[in-house]
């Protein structure tokens, strides 16, 4: 009698403690029962992780993945960083994570194929010019005689085609290390980045070159919202959104925001 | 008819139904069972997805124009560099050893590297040096990096073709007075070039998709067309769309191949 009671106890304290690490609302939906599994990019930039080490949980996504996380329950040891690209995040085989934060822009197009989040961050789209197109004036007249560049994965594709109408054919790369590559060596004058990213290469990467402006978000009826990204009918989501929604309230995710994004002020707006 | 035709025409009649049988097996086993598997949904509606290749279809057919502009202007620089190298390495005479040695490493660093790295290393490399505007276009330098990669195997199988012809068809026009020049400009390019034409097409027919790999450059071309609409739609389907333009291009070219080869065996035989 006393063996199955204390073998009941015994049971019922580590269901508990499982149940205390997972959440009440994301128990059971995550890949590992009890740690929230979160991908990044290979590798993760500045600002939205530093150092390429978002263990570290330093850099505006990993600071929210974490706050996100521990809203959720799950404590800061019991977050799993994997590395993913965006072809991996949208294969429609088992994903190997729970949630991919890699400066996701929400479209209703990728919507259909795999699930969002709400969003955590409205990025405003910056134009970067290069050294050689720094005196160029802050309007779209003048933007739309430069040589243009982007990369081709990214909504600043569709902007470009839609908002500026380069007189030449823009020309596409991989990743931003090859637009960088492009623009130090004068093959193109312009390119569209997200503001924080436009901010950190002409600060770090791109000598000579200079943000000319951003584009006032209702320029486009789409602008630019990150959120996280999962697969397709995930009940994660829900709780995900319970809890962004929460961060929101209580003013932790501008604080955030504040800290890590605090030079995206002071931009002129392109007209 | 004669008994013995009769007998063969059953025998072809029995071959063909037999044939025409276990084709119809297999592709009715691949119809049944692959449907069947737990993703099948997901695949489809990720990689062969009707709308969406109906919808992303008449861009890629114009990126691909990129393609084939690139193509036919790659295509004749690497027929020319590569008979010269080769050339360059076939010489005897003791005063043209580094262009000996030139030929050799030539095709030795561009074989070796893997083409995507020439292709960085040239198409952003030299730029960066510092040209002007229109001089350090990626669509030249990429073309550069392309053509002399390209041009290294070609060399090589040039080479080889020179090698097939046999030493008597040069011992007899050295006997017959002809000078070196001649002798390689009248009696073995010919029949080397004829020889190796059908290998040649092998290498135009990987030309035809290697040049997707100016894309990393920057050239919107059909690779990097497909790559825009996948990350829009989240959806792999441009990528088949790609390919199935590329098959329309590159099947007629290995069937004209395969004619040659076949006609080449019977003009030996």
């Amino acid at each position: 009698m006393s063996k199955m009671l204390s073998a009941t106890a015994i049971s019922l304290a580590l269901m508990s403690t499982t149940a205390i690490a997972g959440g009440h609302c994301a128990a059971g939906k995550t890949l590992t029962d009890g740690t929230l599994t979160i991908a990044t990019g290979n590798p993760a930039y500045y600002p939205w992780v530093m150092d390429d080490a978002p263990e570290s949980g330093e850099g505006f996504e990993a600071a929210v993945a974490y706050a996100v996380a521990a809203e959720m329950g799950f404590a800061a040891e019991n977050v799993a960083w994997v590395r993913s690209s965006f072809d991996e995040a949208i294969q429609p085989g088992v994903k190997n994570f729970d949630l991919n934060m890699q400066q996701y822009s929400i479209t209703p197009e990728r919507d259909l194929v795999v699930d969002f989040s709400d969003p955590y961050y409205t990025a405003p789209m910056a134009v970067l010019v290069g050294a050689g197109a720094v005196d160029t004036a802050p309007t779209l007249d003048a933007l739309r005689e430069l040589q243009w560049g982007a990369v081709g994965t990214t909504t600043a594709v569709p902007k470009l085609t839609a908002v500026i109408q380069p007189s030449n054919d823009p020309l596409l790369y991989g990743d931003n290390a090859d637009v960088n590559a492009a623009m130090s060596a004068n093959q193109i004058d312009a390119a569209l980045f997200d503001l924080p990213t436009a901010l950190f290469l002409s600060a770090v990467m791109i000598e000579g070159s200079k943000v000319l402006g951003q584009f006032a978000p209702d320029l486009t009826d789409n602008p630019d919202q990150f959120g996280m990204l999962m697969e397709e009918g995930n009940p994660l989501k829900a709780c995900v959104d319970e809890a962004l929604a929460a961060l929101t309230e209580n003013g932790e995710l501008a604080a955030i925001e504040a800290k890590w994004l605090q030079d995206t002020t002071g931009v002129p707006l392109i007209k | 008819m004669t008994r013995r035709e009769a007998y063969e025409a059953r025998q072809r009649r029995r071959s063909l139904i037999v044939a025409a049988s276990s084709t119809i097996a297999v592709v009715a086993a691949i119809m049944i069972f692959v449907p069947m598997a737990p993703g099948w949904e997901k695949v489809q509606r990720s990689f062969f997805n009707g709308d969406v290749l109906a919808q992303t279809f008449p861009k890629l057919l114009d990126a691909f124009l990129v393609n084939v502009m690139i193509f036919a202007w790659c295509a004749p620089a690497i027929a020319i560099l590569g008979l010269l190298i080769a050339l360059a390495r076939d010489t005897k005479s003791p005063a043209l050893f580094p262009l000996r040695i030139f030929g050799a490493t030539f095709t030795d660093v561009f074989r070796g590297v893997p083409v995507i790295l020439t292709v960085y290393l040239i198409g952003f490399g030299i730029p960066g040096l510092g040209l002007p505007r229109p001089w350090n276009s990626p669509y030249i330098w990429g073309s550069l990096a392309l053509i002399l990669t390209y041009s290294a195997y070609v060399a090589e199988i040039f080479r080889s073709g020179i090698d097939s012809v046999h030493h008597s068809q040069r011992s007899a026009a050295l006997s017959l007075g002809m000078s070196e020049r001649q002798v390689m400009r009248d009696v073995i390019l010919p029949q080397a070039v004829r020889n190796v034409v059908p290998s040649q097409m092998n290498m135009l027919i990987a030309l035809q998709k290697d040049v997707s790999l100016l894309s990393f450059i920057g050239p919107v071309e059909i690779f990097r067309q497909a790559g825009v609409f996948k990350s829009l739609t989240a959806n792999f389907t441009p990528y088949v769309g790609a390919a199935i333009i590329f098959l329309i291009v590159t099947i007629p070219a290995t069937r004209y191949a395969d004619h040659l080869m076949a006609k080449q065996r019977r003009d030996r035989s």
